[in-house]
C-alpha cells in the first residue's frame, strides 16, 4: 500500500472529527498551512491544505509546503501510519532519521497535535450525578478525590467511597480477631482544603513583569522584593524569557542558567517536576539544583553506614510490618515519630485505623519527643521528653543498660552484626573513660535516669517495634539537627541488639508494610514521566521501556547545592555532597560550584516559591535575590506568595485540577519504592481537568512547551503530543490495560488495584536477615555489585551484616564529626554553646506543618488558616502559632494568645503564643512552612510577621562533609511583641526600619 | 426513622477534617431551600474544642467536635419568627435561609453557640447535617465521611433503637440540664469533663533510683477508699474520672520493699503529683 493511499483516509478522519466536535472544528481554524507527507526520494506523497478550518488533500508534491513529514521509504511509512501507533517504532524512526518533520515548531506541533486530537473526539469522561453536577476524579498530595462541578465551577471535593464493582479489601487475622480497613480512600486536611486554594484570591492569573526591570536597560536587581509589578501578555513574557535564555548561553556560556525547584509538586506523572520540568531544563541546558536529602538527612548521611539501603536514601525495608506488628508486637516505641501529622508524606490517614487496631489489641506505646506530639496524644502511653538534639545520648544510655544487664539478643549480635566489642567499649566507657550510663544521659537529655532504665528494660523484655522517625520504618524524625545522623545511626544500632526482623521486632508504626499488591506496575512520579532522563530519574528501570519516548540529557554538568545556593550566587562558590543512591560511598564525593569551565550562574528559573520558610536561615535566600549577580529571575508559580515577589518576570501556572494528568496515590517510585505499601487500597486516578485554567494561567507543561517552541525545541519537548496524549501513553505503559479498558478508565476516573492473595503476601522485612537466609522481600536493591559474596546474601555493608563500627565511614575517615563508631558529639548549637546560650536560652524545634502540605495549604486565603492550631486571628491578622511551656511564658510575662517575637542572631519572627504542658521548659515548638513572608522592614533584614520560622534556623550543615540541613539545632529567645519594631538583640538582624513594602500586585 | 450523630471524644485527634469538609461544602455554594453560602472565613459550624489536662510529663489532650445539636426541643425554633426554623420528620433542624433573614437574635437563642451570623447575607447559619446531600441519597453527612478516626458516626434509626444505643454505650449530651434534648450524642465525655490525679513512684534499689512498678496505689476521699491501681513499668499511676473542684483526696502508696507513703491533694483541675520517692524499709 502506498503512502498517498494510506493518507487518503486522514482527510476523512479529520473531517469526521470536525462534524462530531465543534471544539475540534474550532481548533482546526487556528492555523492555515500546507502539510506535505512524502517519501524521502519524492517518489510518492500527499499534501493537505488547512484553510479557515477546511481540509483539502491531493496526491503528489506541493511546491511550497509549510510543514513536511518525510518517511525514508514506503515500508517505514506503512509501519508508522497504519494504526495502532507503535511508539517504539516511531521513536526508533525519529532517532535514526527515518522519519523527519521539517517546518517551524508552531506549525509542525499544531499539525501533530490536531491529528492526535481527531482520534479523541469520541472520548467521554465524568459522571453525571444529577442536580446539574458532573463528577470527575483527581489527586491531591494527600489522597485521591472526587471533584464535583456545576456550571463550570468546582462545587466540592470528597474522598472516594468504593462501590461493589471496585476490587476487594484485604483482611489480617491477629490474636483471634479479623481486621479489614473500610472500603474508601482517606483524605488529608490539605487535600480537603483544595477548593479554597484553587479559587484563592492570590492566584496568579496573568503574566507580570517587575516595573523597574528592563531587559534592555536597567535591571535594578536590588529592588527585588520591593518593587511592584505590571501585567504583560504571554507573548511579551515568553519573549523575554526565551531571549534571556539565549542571551545567557551566548554572553556567558553553559552553566549561566540555574533551574531551581523544591521537593514536591502538585500531583500527576506527566506534569510532575521529575517529568516535564526535567525535560525542559535538559533542553535549555540549565545548571541544576542539587537537593539535599531533606526527608532522609540523618538516615542518608548516617544510618546507611551501618546497614546499607542507599537506594532508599538510608531508609529501611517496608514489607509485612503491619501484619507482623498486629500479630506479634507487644510494645511500640515511637521515637520522633508523629504519623498522624506527617501522614507517610502522601498516605493521608491510611495508617490511622491500623494504629487504632494496634491500640485495641493492647499493644503498649511509649513516645519519645520533646513535644507530646499528636500521635502521642492520640495513642496514649508514656511520654519521654529529651531535650532537642540529645536523643543519641538517650539511645546510648539505653544501650548501656542492655549491655550491663545482658538484656539483648546475644545470638543475633554474634551472627548478624560486626564490631560489637568496639561498640561495647565505647558505651561502657572503657575507651574514653565515660560510661554512657543513664546518669550520664540524664545530665545531657534531661530525662531521669530511672526512666531510662525502665524504658530499656521494658523494651528488651518485650517484643518491641521501634517507630523510628515519622514513617516508623525510618525516614524523617530527629534526623535534621546537628546530631541528626547520630540519632538515625543509633536507631539501627539499637535494633541490631534486639534482633531486627524477628517476629514482633522490627521498624514501624503501622504506617508502612500493608498487604497490598506490590507487583502491579504503575509508574511513580519519580520514574521520570515524559522526561526521557535516564541519569537523573528512575526512568531506566521500567518506564523508559514500557513507554518508549525520546531520551533527554542535560549537557550542562554544573549543579548548585540547594543549602548553599545563596553563597554560590553571592560569593561565587560553594561545595556540597550529592544524593547518589547507587552506593553507600557516593555521598563522600564532593561536588563543587562552579564546575570547572562553566559559567557562574547569572539567571534563575525558579519553579515554585517555598524557600523562604522551608530552607534554613532563609534570610540568606532573600538577600541572594537582591544580588546583581542574578541578572534575571523568572518565577513560574501558581500563587502570589513567598518568593514570587522577588521575580523579574512571573509566569502563572495552573493547579492540577485545571489540566490533564494521571497518577497513583502515594506512589513516587524511585527513592520511594513501594511507598504504596502504606495504603489500605492502591488507587490509580485519572486526573480530569475539572475546570479550565483560571485567568490566563497555563499548565507547566504548556508553559515549557511554549518556551521550547520559541527556540525550535517544541517538537522535541512534547514529541508532538498534548498532555492528554501523554496521559494515555502512561496508561498504556502500566498494568492497567490488563484490567480495564482505556474508555472505561477515562470515564470512571479511578481504578482500585485488587489486594494481594494471602498466600502470596510479601515476606516480612529483615526476617530473611534475622534467619540467615537470602533476601526474599520484593525490593530490587541493592545493585548486584553491592553484594560482597552471593547475590541476595546479606546487607549492602562491606561485611553484609549490621556494622556497629561502620566500615564505610572507616574507609572514608575524613569526617571527624562522623566517626566509624556512633559516638555522641553534642550539637554545635545547643545548651553547650556557651557563647549563645545566655542570649538565646530556648531550644526551638520546627517540625512539619500539620494541616498544610508544607507551604501548599497555608496563606493565600486557604480555609486552613482558620484552624486555631495552625494560625490564629488576632486583630484581623492570621498569626503563626508558637508553643511554649507555661513556666517559660510566665517568666517572660507572656500569656496565651499574646503576640511574641522569636529571635536570634539570624532573624526575627512574630507569632501568637500557645501555652502548653506538652513541652518541657526550655523548648519552643513552631512548625515550618509558612507561605506568607511579610517583612516589617526591608526584606531579608527585618522581622517577619508572616510566620517564616526558618528565618531563625541555622544554615550550617550537620557536619562539614555533608550537604544536610540541621533545622532543629536552633537557639532563640522570645519576648512579648508590642506591635512596634525595634533593634533586635544581636547585630546581623539589624532593622532598616520603616515602610511595609508596596503592594506587589 | 431519624438522624442522630454520635461523637467519640476518645477518638478525635483534631484532624479538622470535619471542619474543612463543611467549609468545602458550603463556602461558595448555595443550596436553595437549605442553606445560603457560608463565608469562607470566620464561621465554625463544626467547632472542635480542646482540653489539655495535667502537667508535664503526665499530660493528655482531648478534642470535642461541637456543632448544632438538632435538638428535639430547640430553643432556636421557639425564638424564630415566621417559622424560620423547622424540625423535619427525620429529626433534622433546618434554618430557612430566606425566612430567617435579618433574625440576628437567633445567634443568642442557641445555648450552644452553634448558630453563626453571616454578616454579608444577614442570615443565621448552622451545621444542618448536610440535609441537602442526605435528601439526594448520600448515606452520611460529609463530616462523617471525612473523619479519619471514626470519631463521628451518623445513625439513622428509630428513637427507640437509639435509646437502646444511648443506654448501652453510656452516651451523654451537652448541656442536659438545658432540656433541649439534643440528637448529637457523646461518648467518652469524661475526658473533657473529669479530672485525674496521677504520679510517678520511685525508690532506691541497689544504690540507684528506679521506677517502682507493682506498687499498690489507693485513692481515698473522706476517709473512704474509692479506687485502687497498680503502678506500671514507669512507676506511673493515674486515677481518672474525678470531678473537678471536688476537694481533698489522699493517695496512699504501698509496696512490700518500701515504707508506705501518703500524699494529700486538693483537686481543682487535673494534677500530676510528680515524683513520689519511697523510702527503703
Amino acid at each position: 500500500m502506498a503512502l498517498s493511499f494510506i493518507l487518503y483516509f486522514l482527510k476523512w478522519h479529520l473531517r469526521i472529527a470536525c462534524w462530531r466536535s465543534p471544539e475540534f472544528a474550532k481548533r482546526l481554524k487556528e492555523k492555515n498551512l500546507v502539510a506535505q507527507f512524502k517519501i524521502a526520494d519524492d517518489s510518492d506523497g500527499r499534501y493537505f491544505e488547512f484553510e479557515n478550518g477546511k481540509i483539502t488533500s491531493k496526491s503528489g508534491l506541493h511546491p511550497e509546503p509549510d510543514v513536511s513529514v518525510i518517511f525514508k521509504n514506503q515500508r517505514i511509512a506503512k509501519d508508522l501510519l497504519i494504526p495502532p501507533i507503535d511508539y517504539q517504532k516511531q521513536i526508533d524512526a525519529i532517532k535514526n532519521f527515518n522519519l523527519m518533520m521539517i517546518g517551524p515548531d508552531e506549525q509542525s506541533n499544531w499539525l501533530t497535535e490536531i491529528i492526535l486530537e481527531a482520534g479523541r473526539v469520541g472520548w467521554r469522561w465524568g459522571t453525571d450525578v444529577g442536580h446539574g453536577e458532573i463528577r470527575y476524579t483527581n489527586h491531591t498530595n494527600g489522597g485521591p478525590v472526587f471533584v464535583y462541578t456545576k456550571d463550570g465551577k468546582i462545587v466540592r471535593l470528597t474522598p472516594i467511597d468504593f462501590t461493589d464493582d471496585d476490587a476487594g479489601t484485604w483482611t489480617i487475622e491477629a490474636r483471634g480477631r479479623k481486621f479489614s480497613p473500610p472500603r474508601k480512600t482517606s483524605l488529608a486536611p490539605h487535600g480537603l482544603a483544595s477548593k479554597s486554594l484553587i479559587y484563592s484570591k492570590d492566584r496568579l492569573l496573568y503574566p507580570m513583569k517587575r516595573v523597574d526591570f528592563d531587559p534592555n536597560g536597567a535591571r535594578n536587581c536590588d529592588q527585588r522584593g520591593l518593587s511592584g509589578y505590571e501585567r504583560i501578555s504571554w507573548d511579551e513574557a515568553l519573549d523575554i524569557v526565551a531571549s534571556e535564555i539565549k542571551r545567557m548561553n551566548r554572553e556567558h556560556g553553559p552553566g549561566a542558567i540555574l533551574a531551581v525547584r523544591s521537593s514536591h509538586h502538585t500531583w500527576g506523572n506527566v506534569g510532575y517536576y521529575i517529568s516535564a520540568y526535567v525535560r525542559f531544563t535538559n533542553i535549555i541546558g540549565a545548571s541544576t539544583t542539587m537537593l539535599n536529602p531533606d526527608s532522609w538527612e540523618g538516615w542518608y548521611w548516617g544510618a546507611m553506614h551501618h546497614y546499607g539501603h542507599s537506594m532508599r536514601n538510608g531508609a529501611a525495608e517496608i514489607y509485612g510490618q503491619v501484619e507482623d506488628c498486629l500479630k506479634e508486637c507487644e510494645l511500640i516505641v515511637y521515637w520522633a515519630s508523629d504519623p498522624e501529622v506527617t501522614n507517610g508524606v502522601y498516605g493521608s490517614f491510611e495508617g490511622t485505623i491500623r494504629r487504632q487496631w494496634a491500640k485495641s489489641l493492647g499493644i503498649e506505646m511509649v513516645h519519645i519527643d520533646p513535644y507530646l506530639n499528636e500521635t502521642a496524644a492520640f495513642m496514649g502511653g508514656r511520654w519521654i521528653a529529651p531535650r532537642p538534639t540529645t536523643s543519641p545520648a538517650l539511645a546510648h544510655a539505653i544501650t548501656y543498660v542492655w549491655m550491663t544487664e545482658g538484656l539483648y539478643d546475644k545470638d543475633y549480635v554474634a551472627t548478624r552484626t560486626t564490631g560489637f566489642d568496639k561498640w561495647r567499649a565505647y558505651i561502657i566507657g572503657d575507651d574514653d573513660g565515660t560510661p554512657k550510663s543513664p546518669e550520664w544521659a540524664e545530665a545531657e537529655t534531661g530525662v531521669p535516669a530511672r526512666d531510662i532504665r525502665a524504658l530499656a528494660r521494658q523494651w528488651a523484655n518485650k517484643k518491641t517495634y521501634l517507630a523510628a522517625g515519622s514513617m516508623g520504618t525510618t525516614l524523617g524524625g530527629a534526623c535534621r539537627s546537628a546530631t541528626g545522623a547520630q540519632w538515625a545511626r543509633s536507631m539501627i544500632c539499637l535494633m541490631a541488639m534486639q534482633g531486627l526482623g524477628k517476629p514482633g521486632i522490627n521498624f514501624g508504626n503501622l504506617q508502612f508494610g500493608a498487604p497490598i499488591d506490590y507487583n502491579f506496575f504503575f509508574p511513580g512520579y519519580a520514574e521520570g514521566g515524559m522526561s526521557g532522563d535516564l541519569a537523573n530519574t528512575g526512568s531506566a528501570i521500567n518506564l523508559y521501556q514500557r513507554m518508549p519516548h525520546l531520551l533527554s540529557m542535560n549537557p550542562n554538568q554544573q549543579s548548585v547545592p540547594r543549602l548553599k545556593m545563596p553563597e554560590a550566587i553571592m560569593e561565587g562558590s560553594a561545595e556540597g555532597y550529592p544524593i547518589d543512591i547507587r552506593s553507600i560511598e557516593g555521598q563522600f564525593i564532593p561536588v563543587k560550584y562552579p564546575a570547572p569551565g562553566h559559567s557562574p550562574v547569572r539567571m534563575m528559573y525558579k519553579y515554585g516559591s517555598s524557600y523562604i520558610s522551608t530552607q534554613p536561615d532563609s534570610n540568606r535566600y532573600i538577600k541572594m535575590y537582591q544580588s546583581d549577580n542574578l541578572e534575571f529571575v523568572v518565577t513560574q508559580a501558581i500563587w502570589n506568595e513567598g518568593e514570587v515577589r522577588f521575580a523579574d518576570v512571573i509566569l502563572p501556572a495552573c493547579t492540577n485540577f485545571e489540566r490533564w494528568d494521571i497518577g497513583e496515590w502515594a506512589n513516587p517510585g524511585g527513592y520511594g519504592h513501594d511507598w504504596i505499601g502504606q495504603l489500605n487500597h492502591r488507587v490509580i486516578g485519572l486526573q480530569h481537568p475539572a475546570i479550565k485554567p483560571l485567568g490566563e494561567s497555563k499548565s507547566d507543561f504548556r508553559i515549557f512547551h511554549e518556551i521550547c517552541k520559541r527556540m525550535g525545541h517544541g517538537a522535541y519537548f512534547s514529541e508532538g503530543m498534548s498532555e492528554l496524549d501523554w496521559v494515555k501513553r502512561m496508561f498504556d505503559a502500566s498494568d492497567l490495560p490488563k484490567h480495564i479498558t482505556w474508555k472505561k478508565f477515562l470515564k470512571k476516573g479511578y481504578f482500585v488495584v485488587p489486594p494481594e492473595g494471602e498466600k502470596t503476601r510479601p515476606a516480612t522485612s529483615y526476617r530473611w536477615f534475622a534467619e540467615g537466609r537470602k533476601k526474599d522481600v520484593p525490593e530490587p536493591h541493592p545493585l548486584p555489585g553491592s553484594y560482597g559474596e552471593d547475590f541476595l546474601d546479606g546487607l549492602q555493608t562491606q561485611s553484609g551484616k549490621i556494622e556497629f563500627e561502620s566500615q564505610s565511614l572507616k574507609r572514608y575517615g575524613q569526617d571527624p564529626e562522623r566517626p566509624p563508631l556512633n559516638k555522641y558529639i553534642p550539637s554545635w548549637e545547643g545548651l553547650h554553646s556557651s557563647d549563645l546560650v545566655e542570649k538565646y536560652p530556648l531550644q526551638l524545634i520546627s517540625p512539619h506543618s500539620r494541616y498544610s502540605f508544607h507551604t501548599k495549604g497555608d496563606g493565600k486565603g486557604s480555609s486552613i488558616n482558620d484552624i486555631e492550631d495552625h494560625r490564629t486571628q488576632i486583630d484581623g491578622y492570621y498569626y503563626w502559632i508558637a508553643r511554649l511551656n507555661g513556666d517559660d511564658a510566665r517568666a517572660r510575662n507572656i500569656r496565651d494568645r499574646d503576640l511574641i517575637k522569636l529571635y536570634n542572631g539570624r532573624g526575627a519572627v512574630i507569632c501568637a503564643a500557645q501555652l502548653t504542658e506538652r513541652l518541657r521548659s526550655g523548648v519552643v515548638h513552631a512548625r515550618q512552612a509558612s507561605a506568607v513572608y511579610d517583612p516589617i522592614g526591608k526584606p531579608g533584614y527585618s522581622t517577619d510577621r508572616g510566620g517564616c520560622i526558618n528565618l531563625l534556623t541555622p544554615g550550617r550543615t550537620q557536619t562539614t562533609k555533608t550537604h544536610s540541613a540541621a533545622y532543629n539545632s536552633c537557639l532563640i529567645e522570645i519576648e512579648l511583641w508590642d506591635g512596634t519594631e525595634s533593634q533586635t538583640a544581636a547585630g546581623e538582624a539589624a532593622e532598616i526600619g520603616g515602610e511595609v513594602p508596596a503592594e506587589a500586585v | 426513622m431519624k438522624w442522630n450523630l454520635i461523637v467519640d471524644v476518645g477518638r478525635c485527634h483534631n484532624s479538622q477534617n470535619c471542619y474543612l469538609s463543611v467549609v468545602d461544602e458550603y463556602a461558595g455554594n448555595e443550596y436553595p431551600g437549605y442553606t445560603a453560602e457560608m463565608p469562607l472565613h470566620g464561621h465554625k459550624w463544626i467547632d472542635i474544642l480542646k482540653r489539655e489536662r495535667g502537667q508535664a510529663p503526665m499530660v493528655d489532650v482531648s478534642y470535642m467536635p461541637t456543632m448544632c445539636n438538632h435538638c428535639d426541643d430547640a430553643p432556636c425554633i421557639a425564638a424564630a419568627e415566621n417559622g424560620a426554623i423547622k424540625k423535619r420528620d427525620d429529626g433534622i433542624v433546618l434554618i430557612d435561609p430566606v425566612k430567617a433573614k435579618g433574625q440576628k437574635h437567633l445567634v443568642d437563642a442557641c445555648p450552644y453557640g452553634a448558630i453563626w451570623w453571616n454578616e454579608e447575607l444577614e442570615v443565621p447559619q448552622h451545621w444542618n447535617f448536610d440535609a441537602h446531600l442526605l435528601d439526594r441519597g448520600w448515606k452520611q453527612p460529609r463530616c462523617v465521611q471525612a473523619c479519619p478516626t471514626g470519631a463521628l458516626r451518623s445513625v439513622f434509626t428509630g428513637d427507640e433503637e437509639m435509646a437502646v444505643i444511648v443506654k448501652r454505650d453510656g452516651l451523654q449530651v451537652r448541656g442536659p440540664e438545658l432540656g433541649t434534648r439534643p440528637r448529637v450524642y457523646y461518648r467518652n465525655m469524661d475526658l473533657f469533663e473529669k479530672c485525674f490525679i496521677g504520679g510517678s513512684i520511685a525508690g532506691i534499689k541497689d544504690g540507684k533510683e528506679e521506677c517502682i512498678s507493682g506498687a499498690v496505689v489507693v485513692l481515698n476521699r473522706d476517709g473512704a477508699k474509692i479506687a485502687e491501681l497498680t503502678s506500671d513499668d514507669f512507676g506511673d499511676f493515674k486515677f481518672d474520672g474525678l470531678d473537678p473542684d471536688s476537694g481533698a483526696y489522699t493517695v496512699e502508696i504501698l509496696h512490700p520493699d518500701f515504707q508506705s507513703k501518703s500524699e494529700t491533694v486538693n483537686l481543682g483541675e487535673s494534677i500530676y503529683l510528680g515524683l513520689l520517692s519511697l523510702q527503703t524499709r
